[in-house]
């Protein structure tokens, strides 16, 4: 697998709270807006097909 | 055995029958902070007298986790190596989901220091032993049941009325210090308020007396079944004391969840049986605010009175120690002559940096813990979810972020290929130093360190050259084949250089000083 899923951000607090600055005042269909427009920029962004998968796989493991 | 408590005598001030001379410094609250800034100040020949409205050590644990900084700046004053023996000496911490351990931190203290990374301690032993030693001390009187009710400012002091049980008198002082405290009502009596936010979110706090053995860790859990969908955490105390921090929720009645009947049975779901004594509980409503300013004229605040943050980091009375050690050496310079008054912004300009800092921090955590409805809730809850699956989700998990000192920002000389840990605005990293510590060696003064290079005798500064361990190359030395260090007198790397320049050296003390325009 090529994921990175150790910690790999510096400053994963000051991001964790811009993300959720980025979504205060938001109704939550504006919410999840912002979220899928971020996710397909990081996907854009990373631009590994493999990677992604991986990601997606990690993501949907134990959520239904 | 619970602490007994011993209230401390009221002995009449002079003040009450004949007008006292000036003073040099009046310190308002004998707290940790007022105590530990009275003992740094006597440090420097500087004497003060501490008034306090009560006349008994902290009632509860209250501050409980003293962090390697707070414990050097104890140990400068005398009283570091009795809280080390006495306090519980922990660096795990266990952070759970539900019912299972997502995450835990060593703090994995590197060999070579003299004061672990944390200790827990209540703060009523911090307060007896600072106040036992500030007994000892000539320069220090400290004042029980002298109550200030009155602050007036003049051009170069400050009088202050206080009431007292046999009546009430005034007292002039060049400076005033406030360390009363969250609810300082010093901060009243000068009309000032806290700039920051306040959390619509209430804990309940517990201390309990309970035998067995538990390891010495930090336990937290969010949405324990024990406590559903809230957050609760375990820490060791001395003396079989535990305390118990419960989330409750903003629409719980404080005076109602206090009462035994309802905190016993929250507790025994916490610790799996009844065979315990409740011995304080309290309960909290949490605030991240300060003051935008610590100096005003005469007056100057210091810890809690200065900025308030939740617990969750240790960063409260630890940070308000960080206060003492900025301004003692500076107070001392001003009072001395050999400063400006204005000194004393460069203490505001510091630690309200510190406090930011903290706040930010403090903040985070909180929000993380008590997340509003709707996506803070949201990606709280999935970044707990993401923990049991992935290592890196782990790290953002903010139960709090523990007290470190921060690096001030700093003008000061600075050469790249020395190492990061020692760069400037840095506390000095500690280090053993023949049978003892660097930390030991430090402070109090200037000092210029030199490491590989010989330098001249600079005024105004005392020279030390020890020998180049493996722990001083790595922390102060890297590749390098020498370097030199300006250390001021509160252990903060001031500047460094790759080898010795003694004019620049001399410039910056000057400097440091404002002894220069």
């Amino acid at each position: 697998m090529n994921l990175i899923d150790t910690p790999n951000l510096a400053d994963h607090d000051g991001f964790y709270a811009e993300l959720l600055a980025k979504h205060r005042g938001l109704t939550d269909a504006e919410s999840q807006a912002l979220n899928a427009q971020l996710i397909l920029i990081l996907a854009n962004h990373i631009g590994d097909r493999q990677v992604l998968s991986d990601a997606l796989t990690l993501a949907h493991k134990d959520i239904a | 055995m619970p602490y007994d408590y011993q209230p401390f005598p009221f002995v009449p001030p002079p003040g009450l029958t004949a007008p006292e001379t000036r003073h040099k410094v009046l310190i308002i609250g004998a707290g940790p902070i007022g105590l530990a800034m009275a003992l740094e100040l006597a440090n420097y020949d500087i004497p003060s007298v501490v008034l306090d409205d009560n006349n008994v050590v902290s009632v509860g644990s209250r501050a409980i986790c003293w962090s390697k900084r707070a414990l050097e700046v104890l140990d400068r004053i005398g009283v570091g190596e009795r809280c080390v023996e006495k306090g519980v000496t922990w660096k795990v911490g266990r952070t759970h989901h539900r019912d299972d351990e997502v995450f835990n931190f060593d703090l994995l203290p590197e060999e070579g220091h003299k004061m672990p990374a944390f200790i827990n301690l209540q703060q009523y032993y911090v307060e007896q032993y600072l106040v036992e030693a500030v007994q000892e001390n000539p320069l220090v009187d400290l004042r029980f049941k002298n109550k200030v009710t009155n602050i007036g400012q003049n051009a170069d002091f400050a009088d202050v009325e206080i009431e007292t049980p046999d009546g009430n008198y005034s007292l002039e002082a060049e400076f005033v210090i406030a360390c009363d405290g969250a609810k300082s009502p010093s901060r009243d009596i000068l009309g000032l308020d806290f700039d920051g936010e306040l959390f619509e979110e209430r804990f309940l706090i517990a201390d309990i007396e309970m035998q067995g053995k538990t390891p010495s860790e930090r336990w937290f859990w969010f949405e324990p079944t024990f406590h559903p969908g809230q957050s609760a955490l375990l820490h060791k105390q001395p003396d079989n004391i535990y305390r118990i921090d419960l989330q409750l929720g903003w629409d719980t009645d404080p005076e109602e969840e206090r009462k035994p009947e309802n905190v016993i049975p929250r507790i025994e779901k916490v610790v799996g049986h009844s065979d315990f004594t409740l011995d304080w509980v309290s309960v909290y409503t949490f605030q991240c605010r300060r003051l935008r300013d610590f100096v005003h004229n005469r007056v100057i605040f210091a810890g809690d009175s200065a900025h308030i943050v939740s617990p969750f980091g240790a960063r409260g009375g630890n940070s308000g120690l960080q206060d003492v050690d900025a301004l003692g050496w500076r107070l001392a310079a001003v009072l001395n002559g050999q400063s400006p008054a204005e000194m004393l912004q460069d203490y505001n300009t510091e630690r309200t940096y510190g406090a930011d800092e903290n706040l930010l921090n403090s903040s985070r955590a909180t929000k993380f813990m008590t997340p509003s409805d709707g996506v803070e809730r949201l990606f709280r809850d999935q970044v707990l979810a993401l923990a049991a699956k992935a290592p890196f989700a782990r790290s953002w998990v903010n139960s709090g972020r523990l007290s470190v000192p921060c690096v001030y920002p700093n003008e000061g000389a600075d050469d790249a290929a020395l190492p990061g840990v020692s760069r400037p605005g840095s506390v000095a990293p500690d280090a053993p130093l023949g049978d003892g510590w660097l930390s030991n060696a430090l402070g109090g003064r200037m000092v210029v360190l030199s490491l590989g290079c010989k330098l001249p005798e600079i005024d105004g500064a005392e020279s030390l050259s020890p020998e180049i361990t493996d722990a001083i190359r790595a922390r102060y030395l890297k590749d390098a084949p020498s370097a030199v260090y300006l250390i001021r007198p509160d252990q903060v790397v001031a500047a460094r250089w790759p080898y010795a320049d003694p004019a620049a050296i001399s410039k910056t003390i000057a400097t440091l000083w404002r002894q220069v325009k």
